[in-house]
């Protein structure tokens, strides 16, 4: 790197740095805005200095709500044709119930965004990757279409594209024959917005989606996560998922 | 002297004729649709026209992989600001599947298929404006199946382990 790329990098650093300042200042007291903290200069690669998470509190999460796949569907053109067993799925609401006491539970489920991704380790093309910041994502120029990811995803958080398309968003490409899942909103996410299902359930006011760098010590989810009891889904498979539960 | 004229005459409009159909454009040369907006005062595209006539694809094939595995989103070389340019945004206006759409005028004439647009958005849309209905998922009913004393948990991981078939 030649020196004044490194003076730039430090210059945007100081920058950014001082941006967060003024801001956390500007705010009431307690109210942290904490995507400005990771508001990061649209030419520079994303590190893995950051690592994207998300907390569900199944508690709060509305029986019969589907506010947060229906804004996925729309965030990304997700259009189905009646077959719910082929049609594009990246997230999904499970109901669950206690047989003994008939206590019901509801929670969405999608790619749980793992640190050891196994979907990445089958994949014979590399299209399936974790990106530096934790996001797993399909390359779907590289993708094949194999669909060895959907065999190996415990979750089964994949869909595959059986249709040709029309009419894709400009921020959503998708195409006949690749293997596709949630992306954690990765195009808002680096323009420092949340991911449009945290969005919905919030419109909703259940509150039960957190998103935020888990790295990050100040952040409200690792906040939480420090405070409060939760688990992984299949934490026995040991892949330090990204997407975390509280209240099952 | 006059014998010797009327064949040369002959042969130069034989010559020129052609000549003048093919500058005009007339089918042969594309007719490529004209750009919105220039890059900046002293150039009109991101790049140098010849550069970019020449090297476009080298360029969008670099951004594509800089922005989906690194993450970086600048709009220089980014496919979705060609289009946002280059094509326009009326209801009406051409698809790829047009000799008249920006990208296909040109490689309908030189020949080459290119794929970007089975996946990308051929046109500017604003976001939030799907144009497709969106698919209504029910949530998923309950499990009946599984074990009477097992705890979520155990419900949940066997739910996600045999839920649904999505393939």
């Amino acid at each position: 790197m030649s020196n004044d790329a490194r003076l730039d990098q430090y210059r945007r650093r100081f920058l950014g740095g001082a941006a967060t300042a003024v801001t956390g200042l500007a705010l009431a007291p307690g109210v942290m805005l904490h995507q400005v903290a990771h508001a990061r200069p649209a030419d520079q690669p994303v590190s893995s200095d950051v690592r994207w998470g998300m907390l569900i509190d199944t508690n709060k999460c509305g029986n019969g709500c589907n506010a947060c796949v229906t804004a996925c569907d729309e965030e990304h053109g997700l259009t189905g044709h009646g077959r719910p067993e082929s049609d594009a799925q990246w997230i999904r609401k499970v109901e669950l119930r206690d047989k003994q006491t008939g206590h019901t539970q509801s929670l969405p489920l999608l790619c749980q965004h793992c640190e050891k991704p196994p979907c990445v380790d089958v994949c014979p093309t590399g299209a399936s990757f974790k990106r530096a910041d934790g996001i797993v994502l399909v390359d779907k120029h590289i993708c094949i279409g194999c669909r060895y990811c959907m065999m190996a995803c415990p979750y089964k958080a994949r869909s595959f594209i059986h249709e040709d398309l029309q009419d894709q968003l400009p921020h959503a490409p998708r195409g006949k024959g690749t293997v596709e899942s949630c992306t954690f909103c990765v195009h808002r996410v680096d323009n420092g917005r949340t991911p449009a299902c945290v969005e919905a359930c919030n419109a909703e006011h259940h509150n039960a989606m957190v998103f935020g760098d888990m790295n990050d010590p100040d952040s409200e989810i690792s906040q939480q996560l420090e405070k409060y009891s939760s688990r992984q889904i299949r934490a026995d498979l040991q892949l330090n998922t990204g997407v975390r539960y509280r209240g099952i | 002297m006059r014998k010797l004229c009327l064949p040369v005459l002959a042969i130069c409009l034989l010559v020129l004729v052609p000549l003048r159909t093919v500058l005009a454009g007339d089918g042969l040369f594309p007719e490529v649709p004209k750009a919105k907006a220039r890059f900046s005062e002293t150039q009109e595209c991101v790049e140098p026209l010849a550069d970019m006539r020449k090297n476009h694809m080298e360029y969008i094939l670099h951004q594509r992989d800089a922005t989906m595995h690194e993450g970086i989103r600048t709009k220089q070389h980014s496919l979705v600001e060609c289009i946002n340019c280059h094509v326009s945004d009326a209801p009406d206006a051409p698809r790829v599947s047009s000799e008249q759409h920006f990208c296909n005028s040109c490689h309908t004439f030189a020949a080459v298929n290119i794929d970007c647009f089975q996946c990308h958005a051929d046109r500017p849309v604003k976001t939030g404006q799907a144009t497709s209905p969106v698919s209504s998922v029910e949530p998923q009913p309950l499990r009946e199946n599984a074990g009477s004393d097992a705890g979520v948990m155990e419900q949940l991981q066997a739910l996600v382990a045999g839920g649904s078939d999505n393939e």
